[in-house]
């Protein structure tokens, strides 16, 4: 199987799934002649033209709420925000547009619209562009909300977004991009609400989403040294999420750590934490630990945005705090 | 000047000509020989830093940054007007203005190398820090201005911001707010011609971005944004009609950003060369000085003496900027809210406590 980057995977599945239905658009900054800010729509403006690969203007308000009435109109947008951290400024035609009008005109109008970008903290980027909005979108009926950790599950995730009748929140990672795994040449989609164990182990279930799952993997490689089992499993999905997956894991090991890079306030993790404690009460051996970022805007100095982040060391401490180690 | 200039005449107002010759003496502004050679010497100097700093992130030694070259006339020619009561409120291209302020080159390197005392500007007042989000500083401008005006307080606030701003419905709120309430704002459009990669045309239909005041009710113009004179003496007008009470303008100075849009961009992939030496034969600076040359109040060997002084100073400090001390782990709990709430104090202690274990390990 080739290994290809994330910025690849994402690539083909837009080129594949524009190729596989003319209804399929992509628009926003930068993406077409540009071919992206990260280069992620790289080819596809020369293959499908202006028709089809629009730069727009800089008023992401306006292409997001273009977008949600192209849906409207029986087209399937995917729109590319630059990265989450402007969508800010779109954010009520997420929120009142896109994720209420199918419940709104009563069933008849559906938005089938991706909304995809970077998200979360990548380096050097400071408190305005560093910001790991999932829990946001996650709290909005209506929405859907997936990420991803590996090319493969970018991939398979990215296409099922783009079929799915609803508005999607599609979050990917800048420092992300880059990375690489085996991706199949064959045709292939991830359903929605499907989690998946990335490491099998018996002692303590590491429950975590997005980029933070190859640091959380990397704990648990550190633990194993130690002769600690971890399990690790990526939720992929937030919203719809996949319960089931995450009592099954916690039922086997007793114990529990969440790892979530945002902030710990009302969280994607925080949630999981409470589901967890809540309908595994009597199966747990210790409480659940959540390492989120430190409830504070992102430094811009690079030592102090790691230090607040979620890290290997912080993971293994808290592993070893529900192991009593 | 605001009716000869109608932006629906599509006329752009220029003084200087690339040659360096006044080719319109009614518009000439009221400026002292003397502040003219100090404006130059601050283009010069703002090119300098911004070229050293170039090469510095170029070196590894600084992160990524939005550089300036080729818009010393667009920012300093506007900016060169303030006085100690006005407001600059910037977006991220404009450290001639910033200079003009009082802000220091270390206070630049500190704000794009990654340090957090970079937005404090200890020497200046009334001066927001640098504002990346495309446009969110265009409203503010609008209600430091109404503040001003409702508090009877001196000043004028100008603010900035690029062609690809204007897209934002910051852009439409600012101007109408500071025009239904005669708010005292000169709202300054960097045009020059390209967000990013993406050019003017596509960015908008009109014929210029000037003409937009007409829809607020303001007077708009578009002057040469390359022509230190026309840019001053468009900004000069701006602030006597607010004085007179007349409320904000619009300045479009048409430009063009000869460097890159960040040191991550290359503008290769999206412009050609002829373009970049059209550009480069009606510099700001250039221009200035073939004026200053020929009315022999400045010479090549001024210059050279100049430009030299200014980067030995300009090393200097840089040399000195890179031993500033490291921010510290207090500091990024410390300006979240006027004082601390106890849950975060409580979290600091518990990364204290996190960070003693760490030390213990190892
Ligand atoms: C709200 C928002 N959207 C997108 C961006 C990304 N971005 C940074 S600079 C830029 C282009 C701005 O162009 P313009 O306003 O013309 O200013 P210039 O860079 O040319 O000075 C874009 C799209 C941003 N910083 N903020
Ligand atoms: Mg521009």
């Amino acid at each position: 199987m080739p290994e290809i980057t994330v910025r690849e995977a994402l690539r083909q599945a837009m080129d594949e799934e524009m190729a596989r239905d003319d209804r399929v658009f992509l628009m926003g900054e930068e993406v077409a002649e540009y071919n992206g800010a990260y280069k992620v729509s790289q080819g596809l403006w020369e293959k499908y033209g202006d028709r089809r690969v629009i730069d727009t203007p800089i008023t992401e308000y306006g292409f997001t709420g273009v977008g949600v009435g192209a849906a409207m109109a029986g087209l399937r947008p995917i729109i590319e925000w630059m990265t989450y951290n402007f969508s800010a400024m779109a954010y009520d035609q997420v929120l009142n547009n896109a994720a209420k009008t199918l419940h709104m005109s009563g069933g008849q109008i559906n938005v089938p619209i991706v909304f995809r970008g970077p998200n979360g903290p990548a380096e050097f980027l400071s408190s305005q562009h560093s910001q790991a909005l999932q829990s946001i979108y996650a709290h909005i009926p209506g929405l859907k909300v997936v990420s991803f950790s590996t090319a493969y599950d970018g991939k398979g995730l990215l296409k099922t977004a783009i079929r799915d009748d609803n508005p999607v929140m599609f979050l990917e990672c800048e420092l992300m991009y880059g990375w690489k795994d085996e991706v199949p040449e064959e045709e292939y989609l991830i359903p929605f609400g499907k989690a998946d164990i990335k490491r099998a182990g018996k002692d303590v279930t590491l429950i975590s989403y997005s980029k933070p799952v190859r640091m959380v993997l990397q704990a648990a490689e550190k633990l194993a040294e130690e002769g600690i089992d971890a399990e690790v499993l990526d939720l992929r999905s937030i919203r719809p999420l996949d319960e089931e997956s995450i009592y099954k894991s916690v039922r086997k090991t007793n114990r529990c750590v969440v790892i979530d890079e945002s902030w710990p306030f009302a969280s994607v993790g925080s949630h999981v934490a409470w589901l967890v404690s809540t309908n595994c009460f009597d199966d747990l051996d210790a409480q659940v630990e959540f390492i989120s970022s430190e409830d504070v805007p992102m430094p811009y100095n690079h030592t102090l945005e790691l230090a607040v982040q979620p890290s290997v060391e912080k993971i293994v401490k808290a592993a070893k705090k529900v192991l009593y180690v | 000047m605001f009716t000869k200039y109608h932006p629906t005449k599509g006329e752009m107002l220029q003084i200087l000509s690339p040659e360096g010759k006044i080719i319109n003496t009614k518009f000439q502004p009221e400026i002292s020989t003397e502040k003219v050679l100090q404006a130059y010497k601050l283009m010069v100097y703002t090119r300098t830093v911004d070229l050293k700093t170039v090469s510095y992130q170029r070196q590894g030694r600084m992160y990524t940054y939005a550089p300036n070259f080729g818009q010393e006339a667009s920012m300093i020619g506007t900016g060169f007007h303030m006085n100690q009561e006005d407001w600059l409120v910037p977006s991220y291209r404009e450290m001639g203005a910033f200079f003009h302020r009082g802000v220091t080159p270390t206070d630049i390197w500190l704000y794009w190398g990654g340090h957090e005392d970079g937005a404090k500007f200890p020497k200046a007042t009334n001066t927001l820090p640098i504002s990346v989000p495309i446009a969110s500083q265009i409203i503010h401008a609008a209600g430091i201005g109404y503040g001003l005006k409702l508090q009877k307080q001196k000043g004028i606030v100008y603010t900035y911001f690029g062609d690809g701003g204007t897209s934002e419905g910051d852009f439409h709120a600012g101007l109408n707010f500071a025009s239904v309430w005669k708010a005292p704002v000169i709202f300054i459009c960097q045009n020059n011609q390209y967000a990013i990669s993406l050019r003017q045309e596509k960015q908008m239909a009109s014929s210029n971005i000037a003409i937009k005041s007409l829809a607020y009710g303001m007077p708009g113009i578009q002057v040469d944004g390359n022509d230190f004179f026309a840019c001053y003496s468009a900004t000069q007008k701006a602030a006597q009609h607010i004085e007179e009470g007349k409320g904000p303008v619009l300045i479009e100075a048409l430009t063009y950003r000869r460097g890159a849009h960040t040191t991550a961009d290359d503008p290769s992939r999206y412009r050609s060369k002829e373009e970049e030496k059209i550009w480069e034969e009606k510099d700001p600076i250039l221009r200035l000085k073939r004026y200053l040359v020929a009315q022999k109040l400045w010479s090549e060997e001024d210059d050279t003496k100049l430009t030299q002084q200014y980067e030995e100073e300009v090393e200097a400090e840089f040399l000195e900027y890179e031993k500033y001390p490291p921010y510290e782990l207090n500091d990024v709990f410390q300006y979240l809210y006027n004082t601390m709430p106890d849950d975060l104090v409580k979290q600091k202690q518990e990364y204290e406590k996190y960070l003693a274990w760490k030390e213990s390990r190892s």
